[in-house]
């Protein structure tokens, strides 16, 4: 069991890559650190699949490692009474739903980590790259392989700290180091509600163990729809919000491009907006006690993804378009979460994982033959020019739109059959949602696609010079990536296809509780389903996928003016649509220049006024305090004396008359004086 | 007549006294002021001599001798001032050397 | 006729030192003053026979006649007062003056007066006044031998003062 017994040192690997590079990585060549870096990143990939390999050989698929007690026990009260000890550990927790994550994340870590040694290859920073991006990893897998909410949250922050600096990695531009604000900031507020909500679990369960939570909640101590644990899971959907980018925190991500490509296709496509998705998933027991909080979080997921959808049909850059298709996607996770299909939703984590990282990549690839041009409207016809990135590309496309076979297909039709069946409520409105959304998918996607590589060229002049394809140390991981968007759906192949699906069976053990939730909550409100209902589903849902494809290429190749005519024609839609529905601008009114700006205006005049007025006002006293005493001194004290010297001077002018200068005159005031004297004993 | 008392030489000391003591508050010229202080001494010595009488001792008459000394030695001085004094100013009137005025 | 000798000689005396006295301090020729004063001495030196004090009584002629009076005259010679003769003789406080002198002498003598019965001769028993000379010889160089001392070093200093205060350039 050596790779299950060392994987405390999956984590350990990239964070070695980050303190070499924070240490000597200024010393060291290019080469140096595209070999240390990506090396590293390749062998926490190997221990993870030894480890996932162990795991598959154990009979309970539970493993955890707990290195040292982090937090040593301190009592405390439960809600319901009794007491418990707050602890927490460096522990590890290594059971289906934390290997299907550690594999996603240290492979296409790999993958993408291989890409960037070619596509940062010029620029500057080269190391602090590299650092961040192995920082990031060891975060992540922190944040995944954890055994606790604590430890998880090490990890969120840690993901979010690197976030922050891979965005604005190219910190002379002040859009970067904006967006980078914007998006520690935001995942900020999610975090405050990931807080509250592992002190109420806390206050409920006494403990932040996964495998104590979970046995607690599964017990059955907690009736359903308990207040105590739907306020805990709202909070807890509150930081998945922040980290996994849904309404109304999604606005971080978008803005996020302004990072290099490489970590938009890591950091905000495969691995760190799934996050929050994971740590849903983790809480499935939790979740599913409280199904007020299932249908916020599946109301929230679905009106995201349409709304994400909706913009992303407008935009021009081809880096946001793909944005705001992840925040989209994101939300049919969260949906999936929502209607209790959890291991769908980690399904198409996976799946999205691979065809979003490499529509990213590719879109880099595209960005790097064209010199840095990112606007669409400036690209086309460049599917013969830069071949290996369209095909894989293409194939990308493809699986996004939920063609059959590709991985897009199953992953996502499993999500849209569970939200038509779910016994929580009206299933079918989410549904309906979905299907919209997945016809918008198709359409901004092909948009793209048809803009980007086919068509006339509108490729300015000197890009035109430049066009190359790209170096293969990026178009491999293209390749690979398009293999996996091709095939990573296999294992999930459903039952009414005729498949086993290896995938959900893989992650039965991890859902047990929420399957028995489920369960109970069918019996209770069953919903007729059948297989019939669900081949009839995928075909409407491919169906809506092809017009998607036909409106697009009619739309953005073929009759270019009709699109025209209708942006201009709906004017005010599609200036609504593009400028993102203004949420951006609102945020701005009322957070940064409402509370932010004004608060700090008020919290400026208390403070001249209240506080620097009190100081003045001492000043003031004291200086009032020493005029009087300036006054008490001159005239009482200082008049004191010089009255005295006053009085001297005033009987030395008839005293001096006595000093004639004549002897006798004294003589004779002698003998006065004596005789004075004797008549005084005369008269005695 | 009354028997002569030691008192009448004590009034005779006390009237030759007094004229001294006219003599220095009321003469300008310095040099019979320094007499008048003569006769000043001269008084106090007659007080002397007659109170050595009226106790039969000698220290009186030899306290008079250290008066006359010290009389002696006080004229000598006195007139050097005198002539000093002259020497400066050309006068001797005691009330046109007012230097030490105010 | 001892008492009435006695009483005659001491009046006569007494007229006489009072007499000159007066004149003394009344003449406007200085050199007059000091005549005058002569007399006062010579006669205080007469009363001192009087009263049994005989070496006191040469001492007094030989020091005070012989030594001071003969350096007033040097003096009065040298300081030239001719023209001090024909000025004011008593200055502008001579009436406040003599009142005060006169008040002062009518308090002395009210006091002899007061106490007169207190001074009777032969009163102490014991001691003499003869021999004159040797009972004040030995007074001054047994009883009053530091007085004595002192005395000398009054009149070196007395001397050099003199010489340095009457001498043209120091």
């Amino acid at each position: 069991m050596y790779f299950l017994e060392h994987i405390w040192m999956i984590p350990l690997f990239p964070l070695m890559g980050a303190i070499l590079m924070l240490l000597i990585g200024r010393k060291l060549s290019n080469s140096a650190v595209s070999l240390i870096c990506p090396g590293v990143v390749g062998i926490a990939f190997l221990y993870s699949l030894g480890a996932v390999l162990q795991l598959a050989s154990l009979e309970e698929r539970q493993y955890e490692l707990i290195l040292y007690t982090w937090l040593p026990g301190n009592p405390f009260h439960l809600l319901g009474g009794g007491s418990a000890t707050l602890s927490a550990d460096w522990g590890f927790l290594l059971d289906p739903l934390s290997s299907v994550m550690i594999l996603v994340v240290t492979g296409v870590g790999f993958l993408i980590h291989v890409y960037s040694v070619g596509y940062m290859a010029h620029e500057g920073g080269y190391y602090r790259f590299f650092g961040y991006i192995n920082l990031f990893l060891f975060f992540m897998l922190t944040l995944v392989l954890g055994n606790n909410y604590l430890l998880l949250f090490v990890g969120w922050e840690g993901v979010g700290l690197c976030s922050y600096l891979l965005i604005g990695f190219y910190f002379d531009r002040k859009s970067a180091t904006t967006a980078g604000n914007k998006a520690f900031i935001v995942n900020r507020i999610g975090d405050a509600g990931f807080i509250m909500g592992m002190f109420t679990m806390l206050a409920v369960f006494g403990s932040l163990r996964f495998t104590e939570v979970t046995e607690r909640a599964a017990s059955g101590a907690f009736a359903v729809g308990d207040a105590a644990i739907t306020a805990m899971t709202l909070l807890l959907f509150v930081g998945a919000c922040g980290k996994s980018a849904q309404f109304p925190l999604y606005v971080w991500l978008p803005d996020a491009m302004e990072g290099p490509t490489p970590v938009s296709a890591l950091i905000h496509a495969a691995t760190m907006v799934t996050a929050g998705v994971y740590m849903i998933a983790r809480s499935n027991a939790l979740f599913v006690l409280a199904p007020s909080t299932m249908a916020v979080v599946a109301a929230v997921g679905a009106f995201t993804a349409i709304f994400a959808a909706t913009i992303g049909i407008a935009q021009n850059d081809i880096k946001r378009v793909l944005a705001y298709s992840t925040v989209s996607q994101l939300g049919y996770m969260v949906m999936a979460c929502g209607v209790g299909a959890f291991g769908a939703g980690v399904f198409h984590l996976s799946t999205h994982a691979y065809f979003k990282a490499l529509l990213f990549l590719g879109a880099g690839s595209v960005i790097h033959s064209l010199s840095g041009e990112q606007d669409m409207r400036k690209m086309g016809g460049l599917w013969n020019r830069i071949p290996i990135t369209f095909k894989t590309f293409f194939v990308a496309a493809l699986a996004i739109i939920g063609t059959p076979g590709l991985s897009g297909f199953f992953s996502k039709d499993e999500i849209l059959w569970y939200s038509f069946i779910t016994p929580f409520g009206t299933g079918w409105i989410l549904w309906l949602v979905g299907f919209v959304t997945a016809g918008l998918t198709a359409l901004y996607i092909w948009r793209l696609m048809f803009l980007t590589f086919f068509g006339k060229s509108r490729v300015s002049h000197e890009a035109e010079h430049h066009l190359h394809e790209s170096p293969p140390l990026m178009t491999i991981p293209l390749i690979v990536l398009a293999v996996l968007s091709l095939a990573g759906g296999w294992i999930g192949w459903p039952a009414a296809l005729g498949g086993s699906n290896h995938f959900e069976h893989w992650l039965e053990p991890v859902f047990e509780p929420a399957a028995a939730a489920l369960a109970a909550a069918e019996a209770a409100h069953p919903v007729a389903h059948s297989v019939s209902q669900e081949y009839l589903l995928m075909f409407l849902s491919v169906a809506i996928a092809g017009l998607g494809v036909f409106l697009a290429y009619t739309l953005f190749l073929k009759k270019q003016e009709v699109a025209d005519r209708l942006a201009a024609s709906y004017a005010g839609v599609h200036r609504l649509l593009q400028n993102k529905y203004y949420v951006d601008e609102i945020y701005g009114k009322i957070f940064v220049d409402g509370l932010a700006k004004s608060g700090g205006t008020a919290l400026g005049r208390f403070d001249s006024q209240v506080i620097d007025g009190g100081v003045n006002g001492t000043a003031w006293m004291t200086r009032f305090a020493s005029t009087l005493s300036i006054w008490w001194d001159t005239w009482i004290v200082d008049g004191a004396v010089r009255a005295s010297a006053f009085g001297v001077k005033i009987t030395s002018y008839p005293v001096r008359l006595l000093q004639t200068g004549l002897v006798q005159g004294y003589a004779l005031m002698i003998v006065v004086g004596v005789v004075i004297f004797l008549s005084y004993y005369l008269l005695r | 007549m009354t028997e002569i008392t030691t008192a009448h030489y004590v009034f005779l000391s006390a009237a030759l006294f007094s004229i001294g003591v006219i003599g220095v508050l009321t003469r300008r010229n310095v040099v019979i002021i320094l007499m008048s202080i003569e006769l000043i001494l001269n008084a106090v010595n007659i007080n002397l001599v007659a109170f050595s009488k009226h106790f039969l001792s000698v220290n009186g008459q030899a306290f008079a001798v250290f008066v006359i000394v010290d009389a002696a030695a006080e004229a000598a001085v006195g007139l050097g001032i005198i002539i000093a004094l002259f020497r400066n100013k050309e006068t001797v009137n005691a009330d046109e050397i007012d230097l030490m005025k105010w | 006729m001892n008492t009435v000798l006695e009483g005659l000689f001491f009046y006569i005396l007494s007229a006489m030192i009072l007499g000159s006295a007066v004149l003394t301090i009344t003449r406007r020729n200085a050199v007059h003053s000091a005549i005058w004063l002569v007399s006062t001495l010579i006669s205080i030196a007469g009363l001192y026979l009087h009263l049994h004090a005989e070496f006191l009584a040469a001492v007094q002629v030989l020091l005070y006649v012989g030594g001071i009076m003969v350096l007033f005259l040097f003096v009065i010679m040298l300081v030239n007062l001719d023209e001090a003769a024909k000025e004011r003789a008593f200055n502008k406080q001579w009436s406040v003056a003599l009142i005060a002198a006169l008040v002062l002498m009518a308090e002395l003598g009210y006091f002899v007066i007061r106490g007169a019965s207190a001074f009777q001769f032969g009163q102490s028993s014991g001691g003499s006044l003869a021999p004159n000379t040797q009972l004040i010889a030995m007074a001054l160089y047994r009883d009053y031998m530091l007085p004595f001392e002192i005395a000398s070093l009054l009149l070196l200093v007395a001397i050099l003062g003199a010489v340095i205060l009457a001498k043209k350039q120091i």
